[in-house]
């Protein structure tokens, strides 16, 4: 069995579209909520605040015609991918390029392709739609897009499971490289469902912030919706140090469960089943623990379920346990988040800098943890774990460790 | 009975979990066994029966203003007269 190693990196964020740009924005503590602006009618919108990409510019990236094939989606992860291999160094030539993977986790897929569509035909009454509807809006195209435009010949293929896939697809794709069925890896995960008809959908579900999301927070009144991409290549450790890549962390552990309870409700057991399983796996004990990158979405329930499943899985260790949702600065950005928030974690541990929880009032008596509230704060890690856990009762956890 | 009290109960009737004959007033909608995702749905049917917008978040609201069916009643008829 390989041992698993990161060696790049790469996001695209409403704090920014590196991870440069991201990470010093978590650090800081920056706010990456703002009027929505993509929706087509914001205004007939009851919800007003999201966590978007902000000057996002396609054309930056592609020319114009590969744009008329990528979803916003697809943009993300094809620009948060190549981030990622140019700081890994690598050239996926033959035969690396067939034995590299590209496994994406992505929730809703070309949401915007969609929604333009809908609009045509049932708004607009016209009776054709955009050429390459089909291709842009089908859910794998994130994956596919990838290996296309990063020149990648292995097994390719996207994880839904809405709020978990990114972390489902990390996990995946750690255990294609730990095995060796693939000498490397590009995972991640990327979302772009920031539509009138996915923002509506949210509305109906009656779980939205009208302001902002305090996760863990007394006070909490919901998520806010984000969206972005984030991208790792992973390796075995042999094959990174025998081409002298710098290791950013180590993934050791991954742990899955489902509720098998009710569609939308947490569930204590099956997240305590991922968290347990995913320590397990990585041969840590609670205690190896410093820091637990929370699925902590800013809904009532979530928070305090997974407080609870804390305290269960953690025991007395659990208060010692630095704990913090990197969704009070992006907010959820459903199939991505997994992604998004194992990279914060990644650079927490390398950094030693946790970042807060932003927006929190104080104390729930529900949420009894340290949640590292509104300031980063200095910790050495050792090893970490980041959880998500979907609608559907889907959950996974993967745990990380310091590369020595 | 107001036509807002018997449509309400007849609406909360239909996602109730319990097996009581007749919903009340008073019957609070936890022990009716409405879950979180019943409460949103009941919501909905309210909302398109009387098409108004009811301002709920499952995230604070369960807790406070919807406790009873009585509750229920009185905020839609007060959102019921407003429209008119």
């Amino acid at each position: 069995m390989n041992r698993v190693v990161v060696t790049g990196l790469g996001a695209v964020t409403p704090l920014g579209h590196t991870v440069a740009d991201y990470w010093a924005g978590l650090k800081q503590g920056a706010s990456g909520f703002g009027p929505i602006t993509l929706a087509v009618t914001p205004a007939a919108l009851s919800q007003k605040i999201a966590a978007e990409v902000k000057d996002f510019e396609p054309l930056k990236y592609f020319d114009d015609r590969e744009i008329s094939t990528l979803d916003r989606v697809s943009q993300f992860a094809v620009v948060a991918a190549r981030e990622a291999i140019a700081q890994a160094g690598i050239t996926f030539d033959m035969p690396l390029s067939l034995r590299t993977a590209t496994i994406i986790g992505t929730g809703a897929g070309g949401q915007t392709t969609l929604d333009d569509s809908f609009r045509r035909v049932y708004q607009e009454q016209k009776t054709r739609v955009f050429p390459l509807t089909i291709p842009k809006l089908m859910v794998n195209a994130p994956a596919s897009q990838i290996s296309m435009h990063c020149g990648l010949r292995g097994p390719a293929f996207v994880v839904v499971s809405a709020c978990a896939s990114a972390t489902h697809a990390i996990g995946v794709a750690l255990q294609m490289v730990r095995s060796g069925a693939v000498d490397c890896a590009v995972t991640g995960g990327t979302e772009a469902c920031i539509t009138f008809g996915t923002v509506r959908g949210w509305e109906a579900m009656r779980v939205m912030a009208p302001d902002t999301c305090r996760p863990f927070s007394r006070d909490r009144k919901g998520l806010i919706l984000g969206e972005g991409a984030a991208m790792l290549v992973l390796e075995p450790l042999e094959r990174a140090r025998a081409r002298g890549a710098q290791i950013l962390g180590e993934i050791v552990g991954f742990g899955m469960s489902a509720d098998a309870a009710d569609l939308t409700a947490p569930d204590l057991g099956g997240m305590s089943r991922a968290m347990e399983g995913a320590l397990i796996d990585a041969k840590l004990t609670a205690q190896d623990i410093q820091y637990v990158n929370a699925h902590g979405t800013g809904t009532a329930a979530n928070d305090s379920a997974e407080t609870k499943a804390l305290h269960q899985v953690f025991g007395e260790h659990a208060r010692k346990l630095a704990v913090s949702s990197t969704k009070s600065i992006i907010g959820h950005a459903l199939g991505a988040a997994g992604a998004l928030e194992l990279v914060a974690t990644l650079l927490a541990m390398r950094d030693g800098i946790v970042p807060p929880t932003i927006g929190y009032l104080g104390p729930d008596p529900a949420c009894d943890l340290d949640y590292v509230p509104n300031e980063a704060r200095a910790l050495t890690i050792d090893a970490a774990i980041s959880n998500s856990f979907a609608f559907g009762g889907l959950n996974a956890v993967l745990a990380v460790k310091k590369f020595s | 009975m107001s036509d807002v009290t018997s449509d309400v109960i007849a609406i909360i009737a239909k996602k109730k979990r319990v097996d009581k004959p007749n919903v009340e007033l008073s019957d609070r909608l936890e022990e009716l066994g409405l879950e979180s995702l019943d409460a949103v749905e009941m919501i909905f049917d309210l909302e398109e029966k009387f098409d108004i917008e009811i301002p709920y978040n499952a995230n604070t609201n369960s807790r406070t203003e919807f406790d009873t069916v009585g509750d229920v009643v009185k905020a839609i008829q007060q959102l019921v007269d407003k429209k008119s």
